[in-house]
């Protein structure tokens, strides 16, 4: 395997490399079962893999660090240029503290706790420079800080260097991380998905940023990261990793176009792609040719007879096909100075699921919480079918309540965890209806059952399933009373992109069998063709764009989405 | 087959960590403070059962020796029986101490609960009011209320209790304020389930770590308050048998007959140092999920 990049980089000499590197945790179990890698100078390594398949672990090894409850069981890692000869897994504690930060630096994933709030970015710069004894004086140390700011493409005057952090937009806060690991020239830069927390057009700066230095100054980057388009963008290299197992190893390119692996085969396939030529999971991707709604009659017709039957008090749906089923006009919303959301006015039919679009910021979840009745200091109207909405959920009628569902962004946080899967997601029949205990269990196996978790899972805790099992049952608990609206809010942001494509082939599945209308509101582009027919880009609490998906892809109405679609790392 | 169609194939069983009690239990000093509690409330629980056999001689005269035939740890300035006091004198203190506890642990819990989840004015209120309570002294209150309602065993539980409280609710609002932040109580709230069903079912569950830890600490100090109520004279009174009183009674013949102190006071001891230990790794058990997991 690792043939195949000693093919094109015959002369150079690695400057770091990895060696059958083994770690276990304290209790026995193997987490990397031998992994190699080796660093190019110039040239970046993308590290892939899902969550807790050992990426983060083998990048902090590389700088020597485990962390707690984890022990080196094998392997060493070799790093050129450290004065070293051997391994530095067998250097004390001491002397690897030495070479962190000098020979070898780690960016890592978020920048707004990385950096200290409370001490200038300048002073933070000059920190590493003077504990590893770089320069000869403060002055020349200074003005190394001054450059290095440069060199990540940040200003460098005095003022600037006298900012605090949070003066700073994230992006800016990343590069500061960057420039931090840089100042010391470092040969090796260990970048923990750097861009990860950041909106598309930020994201491809700080790429840039790094792909710069590294041909600029010949740095190796190590690029930690599950994001295959990203890697796609910055990466020479890719290692795919399976569980503490490099199951891919080989050029970029090769890598990402003939994957010879059936996981990494499985990870490109779950990659959205904006431009809808690939499919995520077993539906189609949205284009042209598909109707933004779908034909009146089939799904659509028969679940407004369902929900009529359920509920005979519901007024009696209108006949028209493209009937709206919410209808939001001139939402206000301010916190103090802070308009949030500016007059937001928009329809959405029966049966259609539209895309809200905006970066962190954006009101986007201040919108979808309003419309969910979650927040009620609102001004204007959220109409349901006609009929107005009032603002909080404990104003609304128990109907209302159970038209309109909530499906929350982390799986982690919206399940009880003292309580079972099953008592979790019959709330809200307990709390509508008057049905029995068994009834009650029942139905909520059907929901289950619905996304696809069996019975097993009926009387287990969230402390026993993953992510995507998790966002599934809470997908359950929002669908148990059939709703017809269901608002997602960045559902799939907190997951692996592999379990993001089951969670959203699963609701666009949904969606088609049950009819509902859908509301998903995210900060991913790329997501677009996968999930909507409409789209709505929403920009400083105002709606900047709004169309078909198709429509809005192709012919951007505004410079904001032109700049959102420009950026999107794609391959 | 397909990634999308096969959680169950993810799935595999995650070893769920042991639960807050297993966690306590393996810790040695856990097992010593259970030991060491364990002991004393077993003499004071079977104490009074054991009266019959363990009475000795009882002597109008201040004469009994200790460890004679007739009366193991000797008689007191009375001529009572120092062994028979000391069997019959600790459930009380622990009855006493256990039902202010549990009464301060429901005051506070409640007022920690309901001040952590509605904010606003109530919880200004409440908690304002809680200041005030913990600008009193303990003590002082204590003698006020006891001065003015009189020495009985319910007032001794109330006034103990009512001290606790505003500690209590303290530790109840902050811990209580970390969960109303999280998902699945907006999830409740947008389902519009009661209030106090919310505060009972989703709240009191993800709060028992930090209020066991609390409920072993303020048990710890109501046994010290009723045993240095007791002393002072204001808790139980003469003739009944009770450790704190004793200590009071028998420290005049110190030099003379030290039995009479020295049994309750390492009674005394032992049982706070017991819920010491227990309440100090519980408070490490219910922090760490890794506890005792390695030696």
């Amino acid at each position: 395997m690792s043939t195949s990049i000693s093919e094109n980089t015959t002369t150079a000499t690695p400057v770091l490399s990895a060696d059958g590197l083994r770690v276990a945790t304290t209790a026995g179990e193997e987490i990397l079962h031998g992994v190699s890698f080796e660093l190019q100078p110039g040239k970046i390594l993308a590290l892939v893999g899902e969550s807790g398949s050992g990426k983060t672990t083998a990048g902090l090894a590389c700088l020597g660090h485990f962390r707690q409850g984890l022990e080196h069981t094998g392997g060493e890692i070799h790093l050129a240029g450290s004065g070293q000869d051997g391994s530095i897994l067998d250097l004390p504690e001491s002397e690897r503290r030495k070479l962190r930060g000098g020979a070898i630096s780690y960016v890592p994933q978020d920048p707004a706790l990385s950096l200290n709030p409370a001490m200038r970015i300048g002073e933070q710069i000059m920190e590493v420079l003077r504990v590893h004894r770089y320069g000869d004086s403060d002055a020349e140390r200074r003005g190394r800080a001054a450059e290095v700011l440069a060199e990540v493409g940040l200003e460098n005057d005095r003022a600037y260097l006298g900012r605090y952090p949070h003066q700073l937009s994230g992006g800016q806060q990343q590069r500061v991380g960057i420039a931090m690991a840089f100042a010391c020239r470092p040969a090796v830069m260990v970048l923990d998905e750097p861009t990860t927390g950041l909106d598309v057009t930020t994201q491809a700066l700080v790429l840039q940023t790094i792909d710069q230095l590294a041909e600029r100054h010949s740095v190796a980057g190590l690029y930690i990261t599950h994001d295959l388009a990203v890697v796609a963008k910055v990466a020479d290299d890719v290692v795919v990793m399976l569980s503490g197992d490099v199951v891919e190893h080989g050029p970029t390119a090769q890598v990402l176009y003939r994957p010879q692996h059936h996981y990494t085969r499985k990870l490109l396939n779950a990659v959205p792609d904006l431009a809808g030529k690939r499919r995520v999971g077993s539906v189609a991707a949205i284009t042209g040719e598909q109707a933004a709604v779908p034909q009146d009659g089939s799904a659509s017709h028969a679940a407004q007879i369902t929900t009529a039957d359920r509920h005979p008090a519901a007024p009696t749906p209108a006949p028209a096909a493209h009937r709206s089923l919410l209808e939001v006009s001139g939402l206000r919303l301010a916190y103090g100075e802070n308009q949030v959301l500016d007059g937001i006015d928009f329809k959405l039919g029966q049966g259609e699921s539209m895309m809200l679009l905006g970066e962190s910021g954006s009101g986007k979840t201040t919108l979808s919480r309003c419309i969910a009745g979650l927040n009620d200091d609102y001004n204007g109207t959220v109409c349901l079918d006609g009929a107005e909405l009032a603002p909080g959920t404990r104003a609304r009628s128990a109907e209302q309540r159970q038209q309109v569902q909530y499906v929350f962004q982390s799986p982690f946080s919206s399940l009880n965890p003292r309580r079972t899967i099953c008592e979790s997601v019959e709330v809200p029949l307990q709390m509508s209806g008057k049905m029995s205990r068994k009834e009650r269990r029942l139905r909520v196996r059907e929901a289950l059952d619905q996304v696809r978790l069996g019975d097993s899972y009926l009387d287990r805790r969230p402390g026993d399933l993953s992510g995507g099992e998790r966002q599934r049952a809470a997908i359950a608990r929002a669908l148990v009373n059939a709703p017809s609206l269901l608002v997602c809010d960045e559902v799939t942001s907190a997951l692996d992109v592999s379990v993001q494509a089951s969670i959203i082939d699963l609701l666009r599945s949904l969606q088609t069998d049950t009819g509902m209308s859908m509301l998903f509101v995210t900060h991913n582009i790329a997501l677009a063709r996968h999930i909507s027919q409409r789209m709505a880009v929403l920009q400083k609490g105002r709606i900047v764009d709004l169309g078909s998906t198709e429509d809005v892809l192709e012919n951007p109405q505004h410079d904001y989405t032109r700049e959102l679609l420009a950026n999107v790392p794609t391959f | 087959m397909s990634v999308i169609d096969s959680p169950q194939d993810i799935a595999r069983e995650v070893e769920t960590p042991p639960g807050l009690l297993r966690r306590l239990v393996r810790q040695r000093q856990a097992k010593i403070g259970i030991a060491l509690t364990g002991v004393v409330v077993l003499l004071a629980v079977l104490g009074p059962l054991l009266l019959p056999w363990a009475t000795g001689y009882t002597s109008t005269q201040f004469a009994g020796r200790p460890f004679q035939a007739d009366g193991l740890f000797g008689t007191d300035n009375l001529g009572r029986d120092v062994l028979s006091r000391f069997l019959d004198g600790g459930l009380r203190l622990l009855i006493y101490a256990a039902l202010a506890t549990l009464l301060g642990m429901v005051l506070g819990g409640l007022t920690g609960m309901v001040a952590a989840y509605q904010g606003g004015w109530v919880d200004s209120i409440i908690m304002r009011a809680n200041d005030v309570m913990l600008a009193l002294p303990q003590l002082v209150f204590a003698l006020l209320a006891i001065t003015v309602l009189g020495p009985q065993g319910w007032v001794l539980v109330v006034v103990i209790g009512i001290t606790h409280a505003p500690r209590i609710a303290r530790v109840t609002r902050s811990a209580t304020v970390e969960v109303i932040t999280e998902d699945f109580i907006r999830a409740a709230e947008m389902y519009a389930v009661p209030k106090w069903k919310i505060l009972v079912k989703d709240v009191l569950p993800n709060i028992t770590g930090p209020l066991m830890v609390e409920l072993g600490l303020r048990m710890t100090y109501s046994i010290g308050a009723v045993a240095s109520l007791s002393f002072l004279g204001l808790g139980m009174q003469p003739p009944t048998a009770d450790w704190g009183l004793m200590i009071n009674e028998n420290r005049i013949a110190l030099v003379v007959q030290p039995w009479g102190v020295i049994l309750p006071v390492l009674a005394i001891a032992v049982l706070t140092v017991g819920t010491n230990l227990i309440t100090d790794s519980l408070a490490r058990a219910s922090a760490n999920v890794n506890v005792g997991a390695t030696k």
